[in-house]
């Protein structure tokens, strides 16, 4: 299978600061990549040096013509700032040249009522806010989805409509997918390839080699629990 | 007053109230204030050239806005912080290259009769803002929703924001001759500040802040007119009743 991303020697630093250090790794097209480490271990980092918007060192080599659409962890917004859903997705498709279908189309594919997208972003659930996220990810058509923890803070059957969602996609849309979670029964299940960002290494490989109590002991320097999913 | 005057001032508050929900909803309703000081040097230095203030003051902030850009590049902290600092050194610079009465003109608007340079920068200035917000105010709602979303979508955003720094500052440097430096900054302030207030809808706060805006600015001066008074003041008063007033709907 080809490689949409390969990632060689990676690092980035603020100041004194060494966020990743010498960081290499490869996402096959298609294929979905958890990013999983503890609190400080440089994950939401590594997004953003992958869009660039973090100075980096090394090689990002992403394929030819791919379009990522980044859905980021929760927002700090105002509750007061009159931008609604429907603002924000029509802004997406203006840079498009999409019409007003498209967002009837999106909203409907993530699950959001007429009613709720005509409310103002700010006053949004977490988990209506990250639906609109997505939404607003996929109206860019995109090849790769980026998703930063994007259950955090949401009830446990909005998570799950949110990981349904996102596997749905995913099958039905060829999407490569890297998400970062704290969630390792959700990595399990869902991702093909894990990268454990530690505070001493940095490891990669498939679920079973990388979710194992004694490497996740090194990582977290804490024992880990999980539960795996037999479905 | 003269027609020319009159559709200076509508278009210059049409500029400031699209100009000011941008500035609102980025939080940099203080920056308005602080930014409209940079102009000072540039006043004064026009003066000393026998230039009109209004393109000295264009000039520095202009440059203020680019310093500020680059500083925010580079520095990784926050604008309003760029903006404190180049505020109290452009006070500093600007108290001593202007004398008392010509600072006081600056800051809070003076009366004399605008030239015809300055009528026509007034406007393509004021058509250029408008423009500029009208046409970028898609990119600019995502960028206020989140730059990193910006950036994965295509939009420039090192260089929006720079585009949107300058614009602000330009924004500012109209209202020199009209209002002063300092009241432009409420004029950019208020009505967006209102409509921020009463809409719920992007839509709506743009209309509500360029009606308030331009109410305020036409009422402000056909009382100036009336009662032989300073028009900046009268603006802003006219302004403020308007805010002052949302605060019965909710």
């Amino acid at each position: 299978m080809d490689n949409i991303l390969e990632v060689d020697h990676l690092s980035v630093r603020f100041g004194p600061v060494e966020v990743l250090k010498d960081l290499s790794f490869h996402v096959a097209k298609g294929s979905s990549l958890a990013v999983i480490g503890p609190n400080g271990a440089g994950k939401t980092v590594l997004f953003q040096a992958l869009i660039g918007s973090a100075p980096s060192e090394g090689r990002i080599r992403w394929a030819p013509d791919v379009r990522i659409g980044y859905v980021p962890q929760m927002l700090d917004l105002e509750r007061d700032v009159p931008i609604t859903g429907v603002d924000f997705l029509r802004a997406r498709v203006s840079l498009t040249r999409g019409s007003g279908s498209d967002v009837a189309h999106i909203l409907d594919l993530v699950g959001i009522s007429k009613e709720v997208s005509k409310c103002m972003i700010g006053t949004l659930s977490g988990g209506q806010f990250q639906r609109l996220l997505v939404g607003f990810a996929l109206l860019g058509d995109p090849s790769v989805l980026m998703l930063d923890e994007p259950t955090a803070g949401i009830d446990e059957p909005g998570q799950k409509q949110l990981n349904e969602l996102v596997r749905h996609l995913q099958e039905e849309r060829g999407l490569t997918v890297l998400f970062i979670s704290h969630e390792l029964s959700v990595v399990y299940q869902y991702a093909m390839d894990v990268l454990c960002l530690g505070r001493k290494r940095a490891c990669f490989g498939a679920p079973k080699k990388i979710l194992t109590p004694e490497l996740l002991l090194e990582i977290y320097g804490t024992p880990v629990d999980y539960h795996v999913h037999d479905d | 007053m003269t027609i020319e005057n009159l559709l200076l001032s509508i278009t210059m508050a049409l500029a400031a109230g699209l100009v000011g929900c941008f500035v609102i909803m980025r939080r940099m309703a203080l920056a308005a204030d602080a930014l409209s000081h940079v102009a000072l040097p540039g006043i004064g230095i026009a003066l000393a050239l026998h230039i009109s203030p209004i393109f000295g003051a264009a000039a520095t902030l202009f440059f203020g806005g680019l310093l500020v850009w680059a500083v925010e590049g580079k520095a990784r902290i926050g604008t309003e912080a760029i903006i404190g600092v180049l505020f109290s050194v452009a006070l500093a610079m600007g108290s001593m290259m202007t004398s008392g009465e010509d600072l006081i003109e600056a800051l809070l608007g003076g009366a004399g009769v605008m030239t015809w340079p300055e009528i026509s920068f007034g406007l393509v200035a004021s058509i250029a803002i408008i423009a500029f917000v009208v046409t970028q105010r898609n990119k600019l709602i995502i960028m206020l929703v989140s730059p990193d979303v910006a950036r994965t979508a295509g939009i420039g955003v090192r260089r929006l924001n720079l585009l949107f720094l300058e614009t602000f500052a330009l924004t500012i440097a109209l209202g020199l001759r009209y209002l002063g430096v300092l009241l432009m900054g409420a004029l950019i302030i208020i009505p967006a500040a209102t409509a921020k207030r009463l809409a719920n809808n992007l839509t709506t706060m743009l209309v509500v802040a360029v009606t308030i805006a331009v109410a305020a600015t036409v009422i402000g001066t056909w009382l100036a007119g009336w009662l032989h008074h300073e028009t900046g003041p009268l603006i802003v008063t006219f302004a403020a009743a308007f805010f002052a007033l949302s605060f019965l709907r909710r």
